[in-house]
């Protein structure tokens, strides 16, 4: 018979290959097994290969909707299959059996020696299963059997051929497809398709990972790789709920976005700078009151107890004036809040924790935290910055397609930026009409010229108004009889100049006439001047003081030496003394601390005071007064205020600058600020929201994120200058504060180091301590920089050359159409996989052909068919 | 959920999260704008997944989009029949794509999917003329509408068809420092 030849012949060489492999050939049932087990590698091969091959037609399937795919993909399995088993397995039971040769493939893997059969075995007995339990059915229709067999025949061929390496083919394959899907599991909510789509293709790889993945071990090492593979799966979930527990903790969300649909993203970037900064601060805060404050609280001694946390006697009577409290002199002086309150002890309380260490420790730690989160943010944001602007030749094809910001959402906001829209358009125009205007030039750089000479006049004069001020008050402080003017004059003053010179400056960049953008830089720029001008004059008055204050300290310490030397020489002992009447010297950290926190809530109080007058009442005024006003008030003159982003900003960045240098003389500085940053969000939110129109010419600040970064680390840098000098090189205050008796503040880690490190540890530091060490590990860190320098150069180099490189392809073929026909076809199919839209509207019952340049050779009809497929399905 | 009514059950909220850019809190709130738009439609129990579409004239009164110029070409690209009909899935792929985090690549093609107004595939001058007008309300006149049309295509076309492919449009906007930050709606 016909039928029978092959199928001898097949026995033979099945017989053999059997024995190839090194299985145990027994006779009987034998011979159907291993067809079957031919078939099914074949099969699992030809599955393998139809499913990728209808994996890959869905991708090219442009207008393929998800249910409609899943059914392509099914129908097309089968048919790949048929050319490895024609057979009646359904769909369904392929899972099933592989399910089987699984468990099967384990009770192989003991059988057999080596690793690499183990599965080969495996699949053979899946076969023998299988095929014993259908061998009945199989036998009654010849014919089927007929065409089975020669099918049979030519994958056996094939595993012939492939010999042993089938089985490694088909694992890799497996492994391959299981990569494969888990990287669609990963990026799926890249793809732009449907969403149902994409929910039905996520099941399905998280169906085929979850049943084969376990299987892909082998041998001893299955158990630990599916061990490996729930952990995977149990972290990726735990990253997945912290990640939802994180967000779900970052607060202001939705006030934020109110703020942004409102005024714009450029209003919105100052409440998000706002939040950062508060993030930041909370963790001073946690770092300066866990480690100083609350240990001094709970373990150290109380007030009372010794004269530097005591009231002195001559202040006792007004100690509790609400004037004196407001001053931050009295109690408030004598507190956890400053400097002077804490005591020398090495160690306090139970736990003998190192106070003086802990304090030095996180004076310096608050910079180097603040250097590293602000630099990272200036990092992740120089990241993001993604598209090079500088390039202008998509002028218009830029204002076209991305000038609209999507955020908006209030009517005003929108038409204004409407009307900017228009404008900036219509700029452009003028601009390509007539490219210049000469006349113009020569008058505007006049004019900004002139503009840069009357601010650096105002600049210059402001500082030396703080200088005069200063000195004035230094003055004032050997006089009692003072006014309230002019014991707060410097505040005051300081006060009116930051709420007078911004709008002065405002006023006079109107002659420069820039764009809004970088007229806001410009302000910014000169705001931060005067800020910083501001700042150092007040600090160097404030080290005059400072050194006169040392020097009366020496007058001090000899007084007690004649004192002490007087009570030797007697040989009386002490009479007691209250700690109240205690001589003490002047303690300049302490005085510090306060002049830094009195700026700050002055600071406070003038940023808070301008938003509800300048804001809050004008707005009101405007408001209400505009029914019986002769002219219109909300449309002319006062109208309602814009929110004056550079002037919050900067106020915002120098305050953080006042708390990075007031921090380590007054720790209670830091838990203010906190405050202050949580009111402020509330409040400000609250103004914005309530009295601000949108600015006329709706900006967007992009990138300038990063500029506000840059202005925080320039102050931290010129902040962190004035504390490390005092910690470095002044003596600390003889009788108060947890240096005291201390030559030096970083005497303190020298201490710690001799006392309670082993004493190898001591000689290490003081080997490290030495120039001859130091200099050479300093200009070792030169040469990295260096180093690392000239390698980022090169890699920006290459990148350059790669830029250039990329669009030299794009630019070279610019009216000939093939080059880039054949990329804008490749990248129109992603497109199009995206456009499921094959309603009968307009061009689409275009036939496929001729639409598109030279479309690839088996792109084209994949679109084709998917386009003419008509309506989705439902 | 404790003891509220479940809106989706964990496998769902698993599988959006894993196809989108969002939060198990924010697909939540999703929903919940979703149903603020017709309460009368859309049920609270999602874990069936009804079938349920939201008519456009619904959607564009949501106040991140009724503002927007081309809100109708945003919900119509969205939908899954053409029409603007959004499907929850739609609506959550609709923010997912606008949303801050998805990629520049993925908001490139949708942006231009938004701007191809007759859908061909391709941004031809009248794409451009009606992208224009609704920028600008109509504010130009007609010669400066034409000269801003005819400037941009003359950059961004690289080809020299006279309308942008989607190559054309991704290499434009791919440079623009502006459009990352402007094409996203935060939710």
């Amino acid at each position: 018979m016909i039928i029978l030849q092959p199928s001898n012949y097949n026995d033979a060489k099945c017989n053999v290959f059997c024995v190839f492999l090194g299985h145990h050939v027994d006779d009987g049932p034998q011979r159907r097994p291993n067809r079957r087990q031919g078939a099914g590698r074949g099969g699992a091969k030809g599955r393998g290969r139809g499913k990728k091959a209808a994996s890959e037609d869905e991708d090219e399937d442009d207008e393929d909707e998800a249910p409609r795919g899943r059914r392509v993909a099914n129908k097309k399995k089968p048919t790949k299959k048929r050319g490895g088993d024609e057979e009646d397995d359904s769909e369904d039971e392929a899972p099933k059996r592989k399910k089987k040769g699984a468990a099967n493939r384990k009770r192989g893997g003991k059988a057999q020696e080596s690793d690499e059969e183990d599965s080969d075995v495996g699949k053979g007995r899946k076969g023998k299963k299988g095929g014993g339990k259908k061998g009945g059915k199989e036998a009654e229709d010849t014919k089927d059997l007929n065409k089975w067999k020669s099918n049979q025949w030519l994958s056996y061929e094939k595993s012939l051929f492939l010999g042993e390496s089938s089985g490694d083919l088909f694992g890799f394959l497996l492994l391959e497809e299981v990569e494969e899907k888990k990287k669609l599991i990963a990026t799926i909510r890249n793809k732009p398709w449907r969403m149902k789509r994409r929910l039905l293709d996520l099941k399905e790889a998280q169906e085929f990972v979850d049943k084969f993945e376990g299987a892909l071990g082998k041998g001893k090492g299955r158990k630990w790789f599916a061990y490996k593979v729930m952990m995977k799966k149990k972290w990726i979930k735990f990253q997945r709920d912290f990640e939802n527990f994180r967000t779900a903790c970052i607060p202001w969300e939705r006030k934020i976005k109110d703020v942004e649909s409102h005024f714009g993203s450029s209003v919105a970037s100052y409440f998000i700078f706002l939040r950062w900064m508060y993030g930041m601060n909370l963790v001073l805060f946690g770092f300066t009151f866990g480690l100083v404050v609350i240990p001094e609280v709970l373990m150290g001694l109380p007030y009372g107890s010794i004269p530097r946390k005591t009231v002195p006697r001559a202040e006792q009577d007004t100690a509790q004036d609400y004037s004196v409290l407001m001053d931050f002199n009295g109690y408030c002086k004598y507190s956890v809040l400053f400097y002077g309150y804490y005591n020398d002890q090495r160690t306090i309380g139970l736990l003998k924790f190192r106070l003086p260490l802990s304090y030095l420790m996180v004076g310096i730690g608050t910079f180097g935290y603040s250097l590293m989160v602000v630099i990272r943010t200036m990092a992740k944001n120089a990241d993001v910055g993604g598209g090079d602007g500088d390039e202008s030749e998509f002028t218009f094809a830029w204002k076209m397609f991305t000038s609209w910001d999507y955020l908006i959402g209030n009517s005003e906001t929108a038409d204004n930026k409407y009307a900017s829209i228009t404008t900036s358009f219509k700029e452009s125009i003028v601009d390509e009409q007539e490219n210049q205007k000469d006349e113009n030039i020569h008058l505007r750089r006049f004019l900004r010229v002139l503009a840069n000479f009357f601010i650096t006049c105002s600049l210059g004069g402001s500082g030396y108004l703080i200088y005069f001020v200063v000195k004035r008050s230094q003055e004032f402080a050997n006089r009692t009889d003072l006014s309230w003017y002019e014991k707060n004059e410097l505040e005051i003053i300081m006060s009116l100049l930051g709420l007078v010179c911004p709008p002065l400056f405002e006023t006079i960049a109107e002659l420069e006439d820039y764009h809004p953008r970088i007229a806001l830089k410009w302000q910014l720029g000169r705001i931060f001047a005067l800020f910083l001008g501001n700042l150092y004059t007040f600090l160097f008055a404030l080290f005059d003081e400072v050194n006169t204050k040392v020097q009366q300290k020496e007058i001090i310490t000899r007084y007690y030496a004649n004192y002490t030397l007087l009570l030797n020489g007697t040989g009386a002992t002490p009479p007691p003394m209250s700690p109240a009447d205690v001589i003490r010297g002047p303690c300049w950290e302490t005085a510090v601390g306060i002049e830094f926190v009195k700026l700050t809530v002055s600071d406070i109080q003038v940023s808070y005071l301008t938003i509800l007058i300048g804001d809050f009442a004008r707005a009101v005024i405007v408001r209400f007064l505009n029914y019986c006003w002769c002219w219109d008030l909300e449309a002319g003159f006062p109208s309602y205020g814009e929110f004056d982003i550079s002037g919050n900003v900067l106020g915002l960045v120098f305050n953080q600058g006042m708390i990075w240098m007031g921090a380590f003389y007054a720790p209670g500085l830091v838990g203010i600020n906190v405050l202050r940053l949580l009111s402020s969000m509330y409040y400000q939110c609250w103004a914005v929201m309530a009295t601000n129109v949108p600015h006329e010419r709706v900006f967007k600040a992009s990138k300038s994120n990063n500029f506000y970064m840059g202005l925080l680390l320039l102050i931290l840098f010129l902040s962190l200058l004035p504390v490390v000098y005092t910690i470095m090189t002044l003596p600390p205050s003889f009788d108060c504060g947890p240096f005291s008796g201390k030559a030096k503040m970083f005497d303190v880690i020298m201490e710690t180091i001799d006392l309670d490190l082993p004493a190898f540890l001591g000689t290490l530091f003081s080997y490290a301590a030495n120039p001859g060490l130091i200099i050479p590990a300093v200009l070792l860190m030169v040469l990295a920089i260096y180093y690392l320098n000239s390698v980022s150069e090169a890699y920006q180099n290459a990148n350059m050359e790669l830029k250039k490189k990329m669009q030299m392809p794009e630019s070279k073929p610019t009216k000939t159409k093939p080059g880039t026909a054949s990329k804008g076809v490749n990248l129109e199919r992603d497109v199009a996989l995206a456009s499921p839209n094959p309603n009968g509207r307009g061009p689409v019952s275009r036939p496929p052909g001729p639409r598109g340049p030279a479309p690839m050779p088996g792109d084209g009809p994949g679109r084709g068919r998917g386009r003419g497929r008509g309506a989705p399905p439902r | 959920m404790g003891n509220k009514q479940t809106t989706f059950t964990d496998e769902q909220l698993e599988a959006f999260q894993d196809c989108t850019f969002f939060t198990r809190k924010e697909i939540l709130r999703l929903h919940g704008r979703y149903r603020e738009l017709a309460p009368h439609l859309v049920p609270l129990d999602y874990t069936n997944n009804p079938d349920i579409r939201v008519p456009p004239t619904l959607i564009v009164t949501m106040p991140e989009f009724k503002e927007n110029p081309f809100r109708d070409r945003i919900v119509e690209t969205f939908s899954e029949d053409g029409n603007g009909n959004l499907s929850f899935n739609d609506f959550v792929d609709m923010f997912s794509a606008l949303c801050e985090t998805s990629p520049r690549e993925l908001k490139t093609i949708y942006a231009f999917k938004i701007y191809d107004f007759n859908r061909d595939n391709f941004i031809c001058k009248e794409d451009l003329k009606k992208t224009l007008n609704k920028l600008t309300k109509g504010e130009l006149t007609p010669e400066e509408v034409t000269l801003v049309c005819n400037k941009s295509m003359e950059e961004a076309d690289l080809d020299g068809d006279s309308k942008l492919s989607f190559s054309d449009f991704e290499n434009m906007v791919s440079k623009a420092p502006d459009f990352l930050s402007n094409f996203h709606v935060r939710i």
